[in-house]
């Protein structure tokens, strides 16, 4: 029964949200009040429904329905309550189940919260969203149905890959979708904003929050997945520039680009057709990036589908939305007047420099991702581009761009003069050449990269706080002057300060772990003592054990650094017990200055132990960054013009601006 | 400046910018690119030794050797013709005699040394290369999937 209601308000949801994607998009242009009046109710309903047919699947996996095809495929019996749970999105069907609750929610909160919104605006909006839902809800019905019954149902389920039964992978799909949909919102309102002809700084006000949110969460869910990869596949690293990584990487890369030029519309009203053609574009990968990984047309641990229809379906939907969209775009977005105007070097400049870097580097990651592919359909030959292309493309274009990040927040809007921005910046130089010089020293048989990676990092986060200490006037006032600056910084300024610091102690992070890895490989026998980075491995052997549903080789390393014990290592190999499918632990010990990593593999004839040792510096400063970030962008979520909803511009800049003219 | 030679800055940049990325492209290319070879492909074809490229097959039955300082020893086929291979290092989960395996580094007096081993789909499924490798080679047993 339970698999019937959820198939049934799949079916129902589909046939609401063709009706919301009509009526309220005829009634906004005949300006009909009660067909537009639909949306709200409408969105709200899709939303119920899609959330009793998720309930469904989930009641399923927890009951372990096996006359369901779908629960068959991914659960078993023996698997802990949290991986049933999760083995809802864990697997093709029910992750696009997953996808569209999200989108229904976020529909149903725009419905809900956008009272303040133009009623015009608000159908479009909605009727777009609807549109986005259709076409998932036709692609789940006709060839991806979670809720398919298999007869005679089986006794057992074939379980879930066991890779996927982490903790770290249970919850990264849903930041990672969160992220993604939320972009949709942003799609939507550009999408509605060009039908309407008008973008305002209302609009970006409304935009900003979701892409503001939906960039959180996409950061969140990428570094969950390269954290997981990390720890998970054991072998030491922690982004390899699979197509399916650079999946989630290019709205992330675009979606930047549009946080960032959403604030010229916002404050300067300038920047218009740019950032709807970004929001447009922003989605397009994340739609992309969604049926890349689930289409399977990339060979790796997220394909689970290899049928055509499915391609042939998704190839028609991507043409449909994308080509739509960009058709509407260059029939509509020469009507968005812009008003503000502004020279190259200024604030407004910046940010565009930002945008067209990050623009570019998102285009060259798609290059490099879909060319095999594309030379495979022609009948080229099979390539594989890795990560030594995306290397020398990638980096290179990100040095200008963190190079001018330390530049553009001390430029003024409109106008900027460059020199006294760089003046300001000579202590930043100063610290970034003698970080270089103390990375020179220590690394003297590294690779140049990573001094000039290193020097870059210091460059940005010095740079940061030389801004941060002229927008308080550090030393130049009393500091309780400056003092009261701060807690009158609006946290939206907080949230750039703070995600660039952020961003500063990530890139320190990559190029330690990057450029200064230590690895050894070797079979070691109990007993045996190996050297990485000065810390002496001692390997004590392995013994065997149980865990819930796997059986694990469990080995026993003791780590020292000049005669003191430093940690016990316990690296992990297991082997499922129903899919036989083994997977590998490693055990990582982390410290401020690198992580001590290390993995375990098969026995050799004499006894002996394959291992795997790394010494991988900055780690931890790689994870503490993002989370910076995300934290930072949360707080400028809270920045009180997204709460209130109009700028208090009055209030926030009256006593700063008497301030400056008593000064 | 005035309004149209300021556009013209930043088509500039734009123009810059996208010459760059295609310069780098190019040159990247021209490095990194790695093509796929069954092992009869390898044996047909001449490919020079410390050449980069990718080998796909199935790891023949039977032939992995764990020898010591963790190489381990393997054979490669596509049921016509078989490759040797040596690799140091662990192999990855998914490893397994009789299946599908994609090996990338270079091939060295007729001995593919790998420098790395790639087992990333499940046991259901064979890698596409792999499969489309064995097709060809007139060995293919498996079911085409609908």
């Amino acid at each position: 029964m339970t698999a019937e209601i959820g198939h049934f308000a799949l079916i129902l949801a589909l046939l609401i949200a063709t009706m919301q994607a009509t009526l309220p998009l005829i009634g906004a242009h005949k300006g009909y009040g009660s067909w537009m009046a639909t949306a709200r109710p409408a969105a709200v309903t899709q939303f119920g429904l899609v959330a009793i047919s998720f309930g469904c699947l989930t009641q399923l996996y927890l009951t372990s329905d096996f006359s369901v095809l779908n629960v068959v495929q991914n659960s078993h019996t023996a698997k802990p309550l949290i991986y049933k749970i999760a083995g809802v999105w864990a697997n093709h069907e029910g992750s696009l189940l997953l996808w569209v609750l999200i989108l229904s929610l976020f529909g149903s909160a725009v419905a809900v919260f956008g009272s303040n919104l133009p009623p015009r605006l608000r159908a479009r909006v909605l009727s777009v969203q609807a549109m986005i839902a259709v076409g998932f809800y036709l692609f789940m019905l006709l060839t991806s149905n979670p809720f398919e019954r298999v007869f005679p149902a089986p006794i057992n389920g074939q379980d879930l890959n066991p890779l996927l039964q982490d903790p770290g992978l249970a919850i990264h799909p849903p930041m990672l979708y969160l992220g993604y949909v939320g972009f949709s919102m942003a799609f939507s309102f550009a999408i509605a904003a060009l039908i309407e002809g008008r973008v305002d700084a209302a609009w970006a006000r409304w935009v900003r929050p979701w892409t503001l949110a939906a960039w959180c969460f996409l950061t969140g869910g990428i570094t969950l997945g390269s954290w997981w990869a990390y720890y998970e596949l054991g072998w030491g690293g922690w982004w390899f520039w699979d197509p399916v990584e650079n999946a989630s990487f290019m709205p992330w890369l675009a979606g930047t680009a549009l946080l960032h030029s959403s604030t010229v519309v916002e404050k300067r009203d300038t920047l218009k057709g740019w950032t709807i053609l970004l929001a447009i574009i922003t989605f397009s990968l994340s739609l992309l990036g969604t049926f890349l990984v689930r289409s399977g047309v990339l060979t790796s641990v997220h394909a689970f589908a290899t049928d055509p229809a499915r391609g042939v379906f998704i190839l028609a939907f991507l043409i449909i939305v994308i080509g739509g969209s960009l058709a509407l775009f260059a029939w509509r977005a020469p009507q968005l007047v812009s008003t503000g105007v502004f020279q190259p070097i200024s604030r407004e400049g910046a940010l565009l420099l930002n945008n067209l870097i990050m623009a570019t580097a998102a285009a060259a990651v798609l290059l490099g991702t879909l060319y095999p592919l594309l030379l495979d359909a022609i009948g080229g030959g099979k390539i594989s581009v890795g990560p030594p292309f995306f290397n020398a493309v990638f980096i290179p274009l990100m040095v200008p761009m963190i190079a001018a990040m330390a530049v553009g927040p001390m430029l003024s809007w409109k106008r900027a003069d460059l020199k006294p921005a760089l003046t300001r910046l000579w202590t930043a130089a100063l610290a970034a050449g003698a970080i270089m010089l103390a990375a020179w020293a220590l690394f003297a048989d590294g690779p140049v990269m990573g001094v000039l990676g290193i020097g870059l990092a210091g460059w940005l986060f010095i740079g940061t706080l030389v801004e941060l200490g002229g927008r308080l006037q550090l030393f130049k006032v009393p500091l309780s002057d400056s003092f009261s600056r701060l807690r009158r910084t609006p946290r939206a300024a907080w949230g750039m300060t703070l995600a660039h610091l952020g961003l500063a102690i990530t890139i320190a992070g990559m190029v330690g772990a990057g450029a200064w890895r230590t690895e050894s490989i070797q079979a070691m026998k109990p007993g045996d003592t190996v050297t990485v980075a000065g810390y002496e491995f001692t390997f004590d052997g392995a013994k065997d054990g149980k865990g819930p549903n796997y059986s694990i080789t469990e080995g026993t390393f003791r780590v020292f650094k000049g005669g003191k014990a430093v940690v016990t290592l316990n690296p992990e190999k297991r082997i499922y017990m129903v899919s036989k499918r083994q997977t590998t632990e490693a055990a990582i010990h982390t410290t401020f200055l690198g992580d001590l990593y290390a993995v375990v593999g098969d026995q050799d004839p004499s006894g002996a132990y394959v291992t795997r040792l790394y010494f991988n510096p900055l780690v931890a400063w790689m994870w503490g960054g993002v989370v910076i970030m995300v934290c930072a962008g949360c707080l400028s979520l809270t920045d009180r013009r997204h709460r209130i909803g109009a700028p208090a511009k009055s209030r926030a800049q009256g006593p700063v601006t008497a301030q400056m003219a008593g000064a | 400046m005035k309004r149209k030679h300021k556009r013209l800055t930043f088509v500039a940049i734009a123009l810059l910018l996208l010459g760059t990325a295609t310069a780098l492209v190019l040159a990247a290319f021209e490095d990194n690119i790695v093509f796929f070879y069954s092992p009869t492909d390898l044996a047909e074809k001449q490919v020079a030794d410390g050449r980069r490229i990718r080998l796909g097959g199935l790891v023949e039955e039977g032939s992995v050797k764990i020898s010591g300082g963790a190489i381990t020893l393997f054979r490669v086929t596509d049921l016509k013709t078989t490759v040797a291979v040596s690799y140091k290092g662990l192999l990855p989960d998914l490893f397994r005699e009789g299946q599908g395996v994609v090996a990338e580094g270079r091939l060295n007096a007729g001995v593919f040394t790998a420098d790395q081993v790639l087992a990333k789909h499940d046991e259901t499924y064979m890698p596409p290369e792999v499969a489309e490798a064995l097709k060809k080679s007139g060995q293919w047993q498996g079911q085409d999937k609908k």
